[in-house]
């Protein structure tokens, strides 16, 4: 007699239970993400400090790792040299999240990756925190040492890389900035110098090895003079013309060389010398005459227009399309809208230097268990092949001779073959132009090749040799020492 | 008896078997829960670990066997649904005393009396009390008889915590009476009394309530003289709420009884009444009262006062979002950041640690248990069991809407137990009190039909002397 009222109820109780189920659901599932990182909300803090994530190593030297503290923060996340490797590991920030191999290998760290699957399967059991792995990079602890020194007062990057291999051996930058405050266990001083570090015009937390695009200015003659030898109309002793200035072809505009004189007698100069002095009337009539698709080509062979993650984004380096004469012939030295990274032109001093192999660029060696044991190494791979042996060992000499009787003297060292070559880009009339060097050694069998970039040095001359070569020579004396 | 009534009364199955599977079911799910918080939590093995689930055991077996007993014909998952919620209780008032020990040991200081041994005894209580009800009552139409003595208690009851040297404040409510060491919360057995009494009384007034004199808007409304067991229940809501500050109990005690009116006078007019009654009764409240006012306002922007009033909720939303959809993982959370985890906030920390899969999980269990109560209150034959089962039924179901709803913010927050899961004696005996009187009215009403023939006229002869 009472039912029909009895399900009535029924209906409204059920429909009070939906009303739970909804707002439960919004807030575990919709506003959580907000919720979760509220100021006072303790939470996420020590669940995070609460486990022990996995170190970064450098050698067998942890760059980043976690610290039992002994209070309630259980692991504090240290970097014990921080501004020295932070466009490696990056940082971590409960905050502002985690850049770097931080992030990119964050899933290692934590001990959440796949390659653990043994490890989680007991750790479901037991209902554990999962253990971090830790993750070994490629960098030479002596060669970073060396860039970051070398780049100290100025803005810029440098980039080194195993030939051979495509290990990145350094990868520096200036300025750099101190992860250990991004990590701090007080959300204040992690806000303040966070806030400090966006407002600094300098950008330090842009990862500029391989981040900053600039014009590469001289040092893509290399691609240029490649791109030559490999149409087969050039050897490094073909004659080009090389007058004091060059009117770009279909236009009224003079490009001069950087002394505003002839590269050689009556005008005339070889490959191998236009090199050695980088002569721009002679390079920029050589992109003409080869054509922007050939410099393209050559340019995308040696890594342009990729985009590499190491596991790191790197930035894409551009040679830019659809030329006409006068562009093409800008570009053929590197200025117009050609924009390369300093990892850019660590790779083509490396391709030359490979034999004319462009090998993948990478920053992770290995991949270690909980228990250090090895459970991923990374195997170097072959980008392409983008010179001839023959082409590479001829423009290797040329290099050579950029320092031995060149521009690039401040690269020399004694007893080691340096092959190199220097660079000055203009950016826009509001920046000092951009000194570069690029460089492998010892240049029949490299050990190491380094591209050195400098944005911003005080310096009234800017020069590739005198800026850039210095702390190149001290990058691979670093690494043959 | 005829042929055809014995092959009906073996073909009726009492489902005895399925209750036992679904007790030990539930009885596993607590043991795996145990042994996880000690292995998550580094505890390893709970030390009285087999002591207790072998307690635990005894009780759920000792309770199925009485109802094999006794009721034979019982709805066979009412037992298996509130033991599993009161195991899983028992799984998070230890795992928060974990947490609880683990936080004093980090500050050094001596470790918290555990919670759980206390509350495993309450349950034994609650057992000898959920025994003796379906030994005593072997007829619910006998409760009957005591209708108004039922009332008088249960007023009684609601008013002591006010009585000088035994009522207790505490945390601002005056709920408590305490006897010598002995302390418990008298509203948790005036909610089982008021039912009864509520169910008695409307089985014999509802012709008269349900008497339209008057027609508005298409409704039929009762007369004003009929107005005064509202308006009575509607004072006392109030002087619960402003004398004792016990919202919650001044919100169910109310909500349960305009919906027991419903039914019983099968008239929406008095729905409509009780609503303007509850409104004016609310708005009466905020305006006058500051506690009611400052719960409000803490619902509104808990964040404005997340360091000082709105610590709690805010705490316990912060626990919500930090367990997300599959939870923190049990042993895994921080369910003692919330002030009270283990007694109003213990679906807090359930939301923390077990998810939103885990909440849907709890909120269904306390679903069917409401849904396999209302079916009881349909099926059975007498009016005053149907009122019976159905109060009791909305007696959980409106708690636990009052409490959940509180603390995830979808209502104010109000005090109430969570039932069966809160730690708390009062709260976990009355509702197994609640569980034995729906399973003694289920028994009745799943029972073949040759029983029952002569047993529905002695019910019209009981309520005749009434």
């Amino acid at each position: 007699m009472m039912s029909r009222q009895i399900r009535r109820i029924g209906v409204v109780l059920a429909l009070m239970l939906v009303a739970l189920l909804v707002n439960i659901t919004v807030i575990q599932v919709v506003l959580a993400r907000d919720y979760r990182e509220r100021p006072g909300n303790q939470r996420l803090l020590l669940a995070e400090y609460d486990r022990e994530r996995g170190p970064i190593l450098v050698g067998a030297n942890p760059a980043a790792r976690s610290v039992e503290t002994g209070n309630t923060l259980r692991y504090l996340r240290t970097y014990d040299e921080g501004p020295l490797y932070a466009p490696i590991t990056g940082f971590y920030s409960l905050i502002y999240g985690a850049t770097g191999l931080e992030r990119t290998e964050n899933r290692v760290l934590t001990g959440k990756s796949d390659l653990f699957f043994v490890d989680r399967i007991s750790q479901l059991f037991a209902g554990r925190q999962p253990v971090g792995g830790a993750v070994t990079t490629t960098i030479d602890t002596a060669a970073q040492v060396a860039a970051f020194r070398g780049l100290k007062g100025k803005v810029g990057a440098v980039v080194a890389i195993e030939p051979a291999t495509g290990r990145i051996l350094a990868s520096a930058q200036s300025p750099s900035f101190d992860p250990n405050l991004l990590t701090s266990q007080d959300p204040e001083t992690i806000r303040a110098y966070y806030e400090e570090l966006k407002a600094d015009p300098a950008k330090p937390l842009l990862n500029r090895p391989i981040v900053a695009l600039n014009p590469p200015g001289s040092t893509f003659k290399l691609v240029t003079a490649a791109a030559a030898l490999a149409s087969g109309l050039y050897t490094p002793d073909s004659i080009l013309p090389g007058p004091a200035s060059y009117r770009l072809p279909l236009s009224t505009s003079e490009l001069n060389n950087w002394n505003r004189k002839e590269c050689g007698p009556d005008g005339k100069v070889t490959l191998e010398q236009a090199l050695a002095i980088s002569c721009n009337t002679a390079f920029a009539w050589l992109g003409v005459q080869l054509g922007d698709v050939a410099l393209r080509k050559q340019a995308e062979l040696m890594g342009f227009d990729t985009s590499f993650q190491i596991p790191l984004k790197a930035a894409t380096s551009r040679f830019p399309a659809e030329l006409d004469e006068p562009q093409t012939a800008l570009s053929a030295i590197g200025q117009f809208d050609v924009r390369a990274t300093a990892m850019q032109m660590a790779m083509v001093g490396a391709a030359i230097g490979n034999n004319g192999v462009t090998m993948r660029p990478y920053l992770v060696q290995e991949v270690r268990g909980p228990d250090l044991a090895i459970l991923q190494t990374t195997e170097p791979t072959k980008f392409a092949a983008a010179m001839t042996p023959l082409n590479a060992a001829q423009l290797t000499e040329m290099m050579v001779n950029v320092v031995e009787n060149g521009t690039g003297s401040n690269a020399k060292i004694s007893g080691v073959r340096v092959a190199g070559k220097t660079g000055t880009a203009e950016t826009d009339n509001e920046r000092p132009a951009v000194a570069w060097f690029v460089a492998f050694a010892p240049a029949q069998s490299p050990k190491v090749a380094v591209a050195v970039v400098i944005e911003e040095s005080g310096a009234t001359e800017i020069s590739g040799n005198g800026l850039a070569a210095p702390i190149a020579r001290e990058v691979i004396r670093a690494i043959l020492r | 008896m005829s042929m055809s009534d014995l092959q009906t009364l073996r073909r009726q199955p009492s489902r005895r078997g399925t209750e036992l599977l679904l007790l030990s079911c539930a009885w596993a799910l607590g043991v795996l829960g145990t042994l996880q918080i000690g292995w998550a939590t580094g505890e390893g093995t709970p030390s009285r670990l087999w002591v207790t689930v072998a307690v635990v055991g005894v009780i759920a077996l000792v309770m199925h066997l009485v109802v094999r007993w006794k009721a034979r014909y019982a709805d066979p998952i009412l037992l298996p649904v509130a033991t599993l919620l009161t195991i899983l209780g028992l799984v998070m008032i230890y795992r928060i005393d974990v947490a609880a020990a683990s936080r004093a040991e980090g500050n050094n200081a001596p470790p918290p009396t555990p919670d759980v041994y206390a509350q495993l005894t309450w349950f034994a209580i609650a057992v000898v009390l959920f025994v003796a009800v379906l030994i005593l009552v072997q007829d619910h139409r006998r409760l009957q008889r005591y209708t108004y003595s039922f009332g008088l208690l249960g007023l009684l009851l609601l008013v002591l915590p006010l009585a000088p040297i035994i009522g207790t404040t505490v945390n601002g409510a005056t709920l408590w009476v305490r006897i010598g060491g002995f302390s418990f919360q008298p509203a948790e057995a005036a909610k089982i009394l008021l039912t009864l009494f509520f169910a008695g009384y409307l089985v014999v007034k509802r012709d008269s309530l349900a008497l339209v004199r008057t027609r508005f808007l298409g409704l039929g409304f009762p007369q004003v003289r009929d107005l005064g067991p509202l308006v009575i229940a509607w004072v006392v809501s109030l002087g619960v709420l402003v004398f004792e500050r016990d919202l919650g109990t001044s919100l169910l005690f109310f909500g349960l009884f305009i919906t027991m009116l419903y039914i019983a006078t099968q008239r929406r007019s008095w729905l409509i009444l009780g609503s303007i009654f509850f409104a004016v009764g609310a708005y009466l409240a905020y305006q006058l009262f500051e506690h009611v006012h400052n719960r409000v306002t803490v619902w509104l922007d808990p964040w404005a006062y997340a360091d000082t009033t709105g610590y709690q909720i805010v705490q316990s939303l912060y626990g919500f979002a930090g367990g997300g959809i599959m939870g923190a993982g049990l042993g895994q959370g921080f369910p003692n950041f919330v002030p009270f985890a283990n007694t109003d906030f213990i679906v807090a920390a359930i939301g923390e640690e077990l998810g939103l899969t885990g909440m849907f999980a709890l909120l269904l269990l306390y679903a069917v248990l409401v849904e396999r109560g209302l079916r009881t209150a349909v099926s059975v034959r007498d009016s005053f069991g149907q009122l019976l089962a159905a109060g009791l039924s909305i007696t959980l179901a409106l708690q636990v809407f009052v409490i959940v709803g509180g603390v995830t913010r979808l209502i104010p927050l109000t005090g109430l137990t969570t039932p069966f899961l809160s730690y708390g004696g009062s709260s976990l005996v009355a509702n197994w009190v609640i569980i034995a009187l729906l399973i003694r009215v289920s028994d009745r009403a799943r029972r073949p039909e040759v029983h029952q023939i002569d047993a529905d006229d002695a019910l019209t002869q009981v309520v005749r002397r009434v």
